[in-house]
C-alpha cells in the first residue's frame, strides 16, 4: 500500500493480477478448511507456509501454525529432536515471510512466540538482527525484537550501549540508535549503575558525541531530540522544588471586604479584595507532584486548624497530580493581625511524576491582616458594571518601579541549596552555549538558533533569582524572531515560545483602581500564549485584551483572579475556557470579539472535562430538567464549562456563537449572572 | 488484503460519511456481513473465515456506530471479549496469542467508550501501561522502550484523551516532535528522517489537535500536499503524489482535510476517529 507508482492498468496486468488473486483465493479456501476442521497434517501445515510466503499478513495462518505446533508438542511420541525440528521449521517460515515483508507484525510476533518455547540462541538471534539492521537501520520491528532478545537473554545494558555507539559511528543519521541509547542510559542512571552514578561525568561525553551528529549535518533531525534530552538532564533537578507561592514569604497580606482600603503601609500587591471569608494559599511547584495534603504541608496560624485544610490539585479532570496546589484558609470577620507559617515537605509524601521525593523542606511565613467591612454590604451597588477601561484606573507611578520588581520576585522561592551544588550544570551549559555560537558563526541554521535560545533560557532560569535580571532575554527574543522568518512553516511554534519569554521579562504596565485592586495590563503585546505564572500568582485583575491568544492553558494557577479580559483575542471554542473553571473568585469575564463558533474542529475538546473523556459524569444526560431541553444538549460545551462558574458579569458579543438563542442558554446555565453584554438581567 | 476487509469497511464508509455520501451504501448488507464476522468469543474477524482479533472488533463497532446501529450488538458479549484481553500490567493483547502493543490499548479504550462501558476494564492500569511506553522525546512506542512513531503516538494520546489523562503528556515536548514531522514539501512524515506520507496527515495531525498544538504546523501547506496526492482522473488518494491510490490513504487524506477545516467535509473527532455528529449522538442524545 506504500510506495507503489501510479500507473494506468493495462489489460495484461489486469489478467495477471486476476489470475494471481484466483490462485490465492483457492489456497485460502483450502487453508480455511484445514483450519476450521483442525487438520494439522504435514501437507496441511505446508499449505499454510505457502500462503504466508505469498501473504505474510494473513494473520489467521500464523494462528493456525501455532495451533499446529502445540498439536505436535502434545503428541505422545515427541522427543527433543522432533521438537527441535518443528520449531526450526517455524523459524524458517518466519524468515521467509520477513524476506517478503520485513515489517510484518504477524511474522515478528510468531518468532517471539517460538522463542518462548525455549528455542534458538542469543547469537543466532543477534545474527539475524544484524542482517535486518543492514537492510534497514530504522526498522522499528527489528529494534523492538532486539530489546526483547536482550532482555530475555539477559544481555547487559552496557553491551547494548556499545552496540548503539557502533551503529551511530556507522551512520549518525540513525534516530533509532539514538533513541535506544537514551533508553539504556536512562535505565543505567536510574539503577545508579557503576560508571553511571554521576551525571556530571557521563553527560559531557554524550554532548561530545551528539555534537558530531548535529554539526556534521545541521539539517538532519536525528540528533536534535537526543540533545534536548541531554539538556533536560543537565538542567532539571530530580526532586521537585517549590518555585513560587502566594502569599509570598515575608509578605503582609491585607484582606479587605470591600473595594476600599486605607492600608498605605501595605503594598497593593499583597491585598486581596474578597468578601468570601477566606483566602487561598497557592503553592506552585517546578513540576507536577502528587501527595500534597495536610500531613505533608502544615499551616500553623492562630485562627484555623491545620487538619481542616483541604489541599486541591489544580489540574484538569480528577487527576491527583498538578504543578499548582491550593487550599483555602478561613478567616474570622473581626479585626485580626496574625502570623501564618506554612511548612512544605517536612513530612515525606510529596512525589513528582517521575517518582522523586520532595527533599528540600521549606517554610513560608507571612502576616495576615483582616480589615472588617467598613460599609454595609447592602449599600454596595449590585448593578455596578466594572469596566477595565484605562480611565477607571490610575497607572502605577515610575517611582514605584523598584518595589514592583521586588514584589514580582517576592513570590519566587530562592532555592539556595541548588546553586552551590550545581557548578557542573553551569559549566556544561556554558560550554554548550560556546559550541552553538561557534556553529552559528559557520552555518546559519535553524537548530543552531533554536538550541542557543533554549540554552540561554536555561542558563538564565538557573541563575535567576540570584542575578536580578534575565541577562539573555533580549538575545533570546531576537533568536525567536529570526526563527519566525527562517522557518516559516513553524512560525506559530516560535511565536508561542517568544510570548513566554516576553512575559518572563515583562515588568511594566500595572495600574491600580483608585483604592482598589491592581490591574495588570498585558494588552497589545502580540501574545499568542500565556506563561510565567509563577510570577503572576498575586494578580486579581488581568487585562489580556488585544492579543493573539488561542489558548489560556495554565491560567488556572492565578487563583486570585476576580476580573479577566480576553477581549479581542483568538479563542476558538468554549472548551478553551476550561482553565477558568478552577478560578473560584472570578466574577467578571470578557471574552468578546474572539472566534468562538467559527471553527468546526475543536482543538481543546479533550483538555476540557466532559463525558467524552470520561472526566465527568454525564450530568447532562441524567438530570431530567436538562435532558428535556434540546438547546442545552446542543450546547453541551457551554453546559460543562459554565455550570460551575460564579460570574456576575459576562461579555460575549462579537463571537459567531453568541446569538440570542445561545445567550438565553447561558442565562439558564448561570442563573446568578447579573449582566450579559452590558445588559442587566433580572 | 482480504484479511483486513473489516478495516477497509471502516476506512471506506467513514470517508463516505465525511463526504456526506454514507447513504449511497446498502446498510443491511453491510450489517449482515459484519455480524457474520462475529465469533463465539464476542470478537470480530477481518473477514468471514478468519480468526477474531481486537483490530477488527473496533472497526466493526465503529461502522455500526456510523449507521447508528449499535443496538444490533450484544454489548456485554463484545465487552467480555475485550476485557478478557487486558493483561496484569494493564496492557492489552491483540487476541488469544498474546501480542502486546499500545495500538491495542487504544482500541480497547475506544471500543468500550463507544459502547459506553469503559468501566469494565481496569482504566488506571491501562493508563499506567501506556505511560510506561512514553519516551524521552515526549512520544510513545508500541511497548516500553519502543521508538516514538506517529501511529503509536496517535494511539497513546487518543487513549489518554479518552480517559481524561492528557495531563500526563508533556504537550510542549511532544508538540515540538510532532510539528517537526512537517517537511519542506508540506507533507508529514511519521518519524525523523523518513518520507512524508498522507496517512501521517491523520496520525500526526489528530495527535496535535488533541494536545492543542496544531497551530505549530503550516496547515495550508499540508492541505496542498494532501490535494496533490489525489488521482484526479480516477479518484482516490495515494501515500505520496503520483503513487497508486488505495482506500486506506483515501480515508486518511479525507480525514486529515476534515481536521484542517477543508470546506464541504463533515468534522471528524480526533480521538474517536468518527464524525463528530456520530460521537455526539452517542454521548449527548439524552
Amino acid at each position: 500500500m506504500h510506495g507503489r507508482p501510479r500507473k494506468a492498468p493495462k489489460p495484461e496486468d489486469e489478467a495477471a493480477s486476476s489470475a494471481k488473486a484466483q490462485k490465492l483465493r483457492a489456497l485460502q479456501t483450502q487453508f480455511f478448511s484445514f483450519h476450521h476442521n483442525k487438520i494439522y497434517t504435514k501437507e496441511a501445515v505446508e499449505l499454510s507456509a505457502k500462503l504466508l510466503e505469498i501473504n505474510p499478513e494473513s494473520y489467521t495462518a500464523w494462528n493456525y501454525r501455532k495451533l499446529a505446533v502445540e498439536h505436535y508438542l502434545n503428541l505422545p511420541d515427541c522427543n527433543p529432536d522432533s521438537i527441535k525440528s518443528v520449531l526450526d521449521d517455524e523459524l524458517r517460515v518466519v524468515e521467509n515471510a520477513l524476506r517478503q515483508n520485513f515489517k510484518s507484525y504477524g511474522a515478528w510476533h510468531h518468532r517471539k512466540w517460538v522463542l518462548s518455547k525455549g528455542h534458538s540462541s542469543i547469537d543466532n538471534e543477534l545474527r539475524l538482527l544484524d542482517k535486518f539492521q543492514k537492510a534497514d537501520s530504522r526498522n522499528f520491528h527489528a529494534w523492538n525484537y532486539r530489546r526483547f532478545v536482550a532482555e530475555s537473554m539477559k544481555r547487559s545494558e552496557q553491551d547494548e550501549l556499545k552496540y548503539t555507539e557502533d551503529m551511530i559511528y556507522a551512520n549518525f543519521s540513525n534516530y533509532s540508535a539514538w533513541h535506544n541509547r537514551s533508553v539504556l542510559l536512562s535505565a543505567l542512571f536510574d539503577k545508579k549503575a557503576e560508571g553511571f552514578l554521576l551525571k556530571e561525568k557521563v553527560l559531557p561525553e554524550e554532548y561530545e558525541f551528539i555534537h558530531q551528529a548535529i554539526f556534521t549535518d545541521p539539517d538532519d533531525q536525528s540528533g536534535w531530540f537526543y540533545h534536548l534530552w541531554l539538556l533536560d538532564q543537565t538542567v532539571t533537578t530530580d526532586s521537585p522544588l517549590l518555585a513560587s507561592s502566594w502569599p509570598g514569604h515575608g509578605s503582609d497580606v491585607l484582606l479587605v471586604g470591600d473595594r476600599c482600603y486605607n492600608g498605605s503601609a501595605f503594598s497593593p500587591f499583597s491585598a486581596l479584595h474578597s468578601d468570601s471569608g477566606s483566602f487561598p494559599i497557592v503553592l506552585y511547584f517546578n513540576q507536577p507532584v502528587r501527595g500534597v495534603n495536610s500531613s505533608t504541608v502544615t499551616v500553623e496560624c492562630g485562627f484555623n486548624k491545620n487538619e481542616d485544610l483541604l489541599w486541591k490539585p489544580l489540574s484538569a479532570s480528577n487527576s491527583q497530580t498538578a504543578r499548582v496546589w491550593v487550599a483555602h484558609l478561613k478567616v474570622p470577620s473581626s479585626d485580626l493581625h496574625s502570623t501564618v507559617e506554612v511548612s512544605v515537605g517536612h513530612t515525606k509524601g510529596i512525589i513528582s511524576t517521575r517518582g522523586f521525593e520532595y527533599s528540600h523542606p521549606s517554610m513560608l511565613s507571612f502576616k495576615v491582616h483582616v480589615q472588617p467591612m467598613e460599609r454595609d454590604s447592602s449599600q454596595v451597588s449590585v448593578a455596578e458594571s466594572i469596566s477595565l477601561r484605562e480611565e477607571n484606573f490610575k497607572v502605577y507611578g515610575k517611582q514605584s518601579e523598584e518595589s514592583i520588581i521586588d514584589s514580582f520576585d517576592q513570590l519566587i522561592i530562592k532555592n539556595g541549596r541548588e546553586t552551590t551544588a550545581s557548578n557542573w550544570r553551569f559549566e556544561a551549559l556554558a560550554k554548550e552555549i560556546e559550541c552553538f555560537r561557534e556553529l552559528l558563526s559557520l552555518v546559519d541554521c535553524k537548530i543552531g538558533k533554536l538550541t542557543l535560545a533554549r540554552l540561554l533560557k536555561a542558563y538564565d532560569a538557573m541563575s535567576y533569582p540570584f542575578a536580578n535580571k534575565l541577562v539573555h532575554s533580549e538575545e533570546v527574543l531576537e533568536l525567536y524572531s529570526d526563527l519566525m522568518k527562517l522557518d516559516r512553516t513553524h512560525y506559530q511554534f516560535y511565536k508561542d515560545e517568544r510570548s513566554i519569554v516576553l512575559l518572563q521579562k515583562y515588568k511594566d504596565s500595572v495600574s491600580s483602581a483608585i483604592c482598589g485592586p491592581i490591574c495588570l495590563r498585558l494588552n497589545n503585546l502580540s501574545l499568542s500564549r500565556m506563561g510565567a505564572f509563577e510570577k503572576l500568582l498575586w494578580v486579581e485583575m488581568l487585562d489580556l485584551s488585544h492579543n493573539e491568544l488561542q489558548s489560556i492553558e495554565g491560567l488556572e494557577a492565578m487563583q486570585l483572579l476576580s476580573c479577566l479580559s480576553l477581549r479581542n483575542n483568538k479563542l476558538r471554542s468554549l472548551t478553551a475556557l476550561e482553565p477558568l473553571r478552577k478560578l473560584k473568585l472570578l466574577r467578571i469575564l470578557d471574552i468578546s470579539y474572539n472566534q468562538i463558533g467559527d471553527h468546526s474542529i475543536d482543538t481543546t475538546r479533550y483538555v476540557c472535562s466532559s463525558p467524552l473523556s470520561h472526566s465527568v459524569g454525564s450530568e447532562l444526560n441524567r438530570d431530567e430538567t436538562v435532558t428535556s431541553d434540546v438547546a442545552l444538549i446542543n450546547n453541551w460545551e457551554a453546559f460543562y464549562i459554565f455550570k460551575d462558574f460564579n460570574l456576575n458579569q459576562l461579555d460575549i458579543v462579537g463571537n459567531t456563537i453568541a446569538d440570542e438563542k445561545f445567550k438565553s442558554v447561558l442565562v439558564k446555565i448561570m442563573p446568578k449572572l447579573k449582566q450579559l453584554d452590558g445588559k442587566l438581567l433580572d | 488484503m482480504d484479511h483486513l476487509r473489516m478495516n477497509g469497511a471502516y476506512w471506506g464508509l467513514t470517508a463516505l460519511d465525511l463526504l456526506g455520501k454514507l447513504d449511497s451504501v446498502n446498510v443491511d448488507e453491510v450489517i449482515s456481513w459484519i455480524l457474520k464476522c462475529q465469533h463465539e468469543s464476542g470478537g470480530f474477524s477481518g473477514n468471514i473465515g478468519h480468526d477474531p482479533h481486537i483490530l477488527y472488533t473496533l472497526s466493526a463497532v465503529q461502522v455500526l456506530a456510523l449507521f447508528n446501529k449499535l443496538d444490533v450488538l450484544d454489548i456485554d458479549k463484545v465487552a467480555t471479549y475485550i476485557t478478557g484481553l487486558q493483561n496484569e500490567d494493564g496492557s492489552f493483547s491483540g487476541d488469544m496469542w498474546g501480542e502486546v502493543d499500545t495500538r491495542f490499548s487504544y482500541i480497547a479504550i475506544c471500543c468500550l467508550s463507544i459502547l459506553c462501558c469503559l468501566d469494565k476494564i481496569n482504566v488506571e492500569k491501562a493508563v499506567s501501561y501506556i505511560l510506561s511506553c512514553k519516551n524521552l522525546d515526549g512520544g510513545f512506542g508500541c511497548t516500553p522502550g519502543g521508538e516514538s512513531h506517529a501511529g503509536q503516538i496517535f494511539c497513546c494520546v487518543g487513549a489518554l484523551a479518552l480517559t481524561g489523562s492528557l495531563h500526563y503528556v508533556d504537550k510542549d515536548l511532544l508538540g515540538w516532535w510532532l510539528c517537526e514531522r512537517q517537511v519542506k514539501s508540506g507533507g508529514l512524515n511519521g518519524r525523523p528522517e523518513k518520507l512524508p506520507d498522507v496517512c501521517y496527515s491523520w496520525w500526526v495531525l489528530s495527535s496535535l489537535i488533541m494536545i492543542d498544538r496544531v497551530h505549530w504546523i503550516d496547515k495550508e501547506k499540508l492541505v496542498k500536499f494532501i490535494l496533490d496526492c489525489q488521482d484526479v482522473e480516477n479518484g482516490g488518494i495515494s501515500d505520496r503524489p503520483d503513487d497508486a491510490v488505495d482506500v486506506y490513504h483515501t480515508y486518511f487524506g479525507v480525514a486529515g482535510l476534515s481536521l484542517l477545516n477543508y470546506p464541504g467535509l463533515k468534522a471528524i473527532d480526533p480521538a474517536y476517529a468518527l464524525p463528530v455528529d456520530v460521537v455526539n449522538r452517542i454521548f449527548f442524545s439524552g
